[in-house]
């Protein structure tokens, strides 16, 4: 227990983690890949199933009104989560990767022309490059790539010189999937800004540790997905600012996003529903919200302090292991370790920690560009959320002797 | 421990440490790419065939323990043999690491590749020992494109 932060008993709200796995207990240590959900929205879920669901938008009955207000109770909660100033600035698509596909292809199109160029960072996901790519080879525009520095921390000097007259977007991470390293998005907003620059934050593992301003942060676009915040998969949000998503055209065409059609011409829907095109995961938005309702009734400073400790726990206890090297050792660093061991490829440490009951990521973590940075195929990480404990780094440490032995 | 000790046995961890034929033979004629991105295996196997006999085999890359022996051994297995043999010992090579685990291993004509029956227990690594056969297997059928198991 560390200040007013109580695990075991936050512990108790993920049934998961009961288990024990090839007869060992589970340490979940991959919770950058994908969180567990507690109780609260487990529950929440089966019970908009069992007595409110419907479509929403559409039907005057009883149980559609109740769907509505449900979903739209949703977009106010993630509104308030990211401090946005409006409810229609909060898009539910389907994660991260929709979100940004969808300001690459909206937003994109209108705005990018041959010869521009759009500022990413060489510690992108994939889904923060691959869009952008798309978008480059459609318009035979530019993608230019900010260098991280040995310990895996943004270049700033040399990204700000990468700006041009020709920069239409920057598109950055909060947070690195694969290093943890937080990235100064406040100032590269600033500069981005300076320049007449829009901007776009993938928030994908930045909102599972710690609040997140969208106002504060002046970004244009921010996304993240549900399922890394203890939320269901199939539902993430793409944030924008009210006057850019207005000015946007649709991104799909369907249902839900039509004013009126006609063979001859269709009218469009206000923002956000002009993007959400389709019967939306309802029951996904509602489990969203119960689980930003679950992060927010629990103290931030505490949550954050507990993360630190666990981060300092596994750089102590991890750097005593025999021919075991850090990728990633920035300053500023949510509670993820990404390593490689001496001799032995990290698929190997998987398999050997999974028969320990840890279950850690091993693999290029959709971060290619950045594992070629480092001279290295792949990695192991561990990922720690605000469930894990002590005792799983220390099971994660205790695994890695157990390599050892396997590989002598 | 026990199945960890059947799926690294020693001849696997030694072959892991020491490849055999990872090397690119000067007379090669046939090769193909074998690229498993996901968990970063990676390798090019290398084949000089002189009608129906596979005459030399190697292979270049980087992977984990499981995939880098099972090219090693390959090689090894194929070298001198026809190319027809080389196939019939892919057959039995799969159908041995994809069984039921609570069966006895059928590792009849085998010979040294039955140390593989351990990745029985371990499904998800079965993509890693097939990779080099998968990839050994194009390079014959003369396909110019990456194989991949994942």
């Amino acid at each position: 227990m560390s200040g007013g932060f109580d695990v075991e008993r936050v512990r108790k709200d993920f049934p998961i983690l009961r288990q024990r796995i090839h007869g060992k207990p589970l340490a979940f240590l991959d919770s950058a890949a994908s969180a567990q959900k507690p109780t609260p929205v487990i529950e929440a879920m089966s019970r908009f199933y069992e007595s409110d669901y419907a479509n929403i938008h559409r039907g005057v009955y009883e149980l559609a009104e109740r769907a509505t207000l449900a979903f739209e109770g949703a977009r106010e909660k993630v509104r308030r989560f990211l401090n946005a100033g409006e409810a229609r600035e909060i898009v539910f698509v389907r994660g991260t990767t929709e979100a940004i596909n969808l300001v690459a292809q909206a937003w994109g199109r209108e705005h990018v022309a041959t010869g521009d160029e759009i500022l990413i960072t060489h510690m992108e996901h994939h889904s923060n490059i691959v869009p952008w790519q798309l978008l480059c080879q459609e318009k035979r525009a530019e993608l230019r790539v900010a260098p991280v520095d040995d310990r895996g921390a943004l270049r700033m000097d040399q990204f700000e010189k990468l700006f041009s007259p020709r920069t239409k977007i920057v598109a950055v991470t909060h947070v690195s999937n694969a290093l943890g390293t937080v990235n100064p998005v406040r100032e590269i907003v600033r500069l981005a800004h300076e320049r007449g620059v829009p901007v776009l934050v993938d928030g994908a593992q930045a909102v599972p540790h710690g609040r997140v301003d969208v106002r504060a942060l002046d970004c244009d676009f921010y996304a993240f997905s549900g399922h890394k915040v203890f939320g269901p998969s199939g539902i993430g949000v793409l944030y924008g600012k009210a006057g850019i998503l207005e000015r946007m055209p649709p991104y799909q065409g369907g249902g839900e996003m039509i004013l009126s059609v006609s063979f001859e011409e269709t009218a469009y829907k206000g923002i956000p529903y002009r993007f959400e095109a389709g019967t939306p995961d309802i029951a996904g938005a509602v489990g969203l919200g119960a689980a930003i309702d679950y992060v927010t009734a629990l103290d931030a400073g505490a949550v954050a302090a507990h993360e630190r400790e666990l981060l300092d726990h596994a750089t102590d206890r991890l750097s005593k292991v025999a021919g075991l090297r850090f990728i990633g050792t920035a300053p500023q660093r949510i509670a993820v370790v990404s390593f490689v061991l001496d001799g032995v490829h990290p698929h190997d440490v998987g398999t050997i920690l999974d028969r320990e009951g840890v279950a850690v990521r091993a693999g290029h973590h959709c971060a290619q560009p950045l594992m070629d940075r480092f001279g290295i195929p792949a990695t192991v990480r561990a990922s720690f959320a605000l469930y894990n404990t002590k005792a799983d780094v220390d099971a994660l440490v205790a695994g890695l002797h157990k390599v050892r032995e396997v590989f002598g | 421990m026990s199945d960890l000790r059947e799926l690294y046995q020693s001849v696997i961890l030694d072959h892991n440490k020491r490849p055999r034929n990872f090397r690119e033979p000067e007379g090669a004629n046939r090769s193909a790419r074998g690229d498993n991105p996901l968990c970063g295996d990676k390798l090019i196997v290398f084949l000089e065939v002189d009608g129906e006999s596979v005459k030399d085999a190697a292979f270049l890359g980087s992977g984990c323990a499981i995939s880098t022996a099972s090219a090693s051994l390959m090689t090894e297995a194929i070298k001198g043999k026809s190319t027809a043999e080389a196939e019939k010992l892919f057959g039995g090579f799969h159908a041995l690491v994809t069984s039921d685990p609570t069966a006895p291993a059928e590792t009849r004509g085998l010979g040294k590749l039955e140390v593989f029956a351990g990745v029985r227990e371990f499904p998800v690594r079965v993509k890693c020992a097939t990779l080099a056969w998968h990839t050994m297997h194009a390079a014959l059928a003369g396909g110019a494109q990456a194989v991949s198991t994942e």
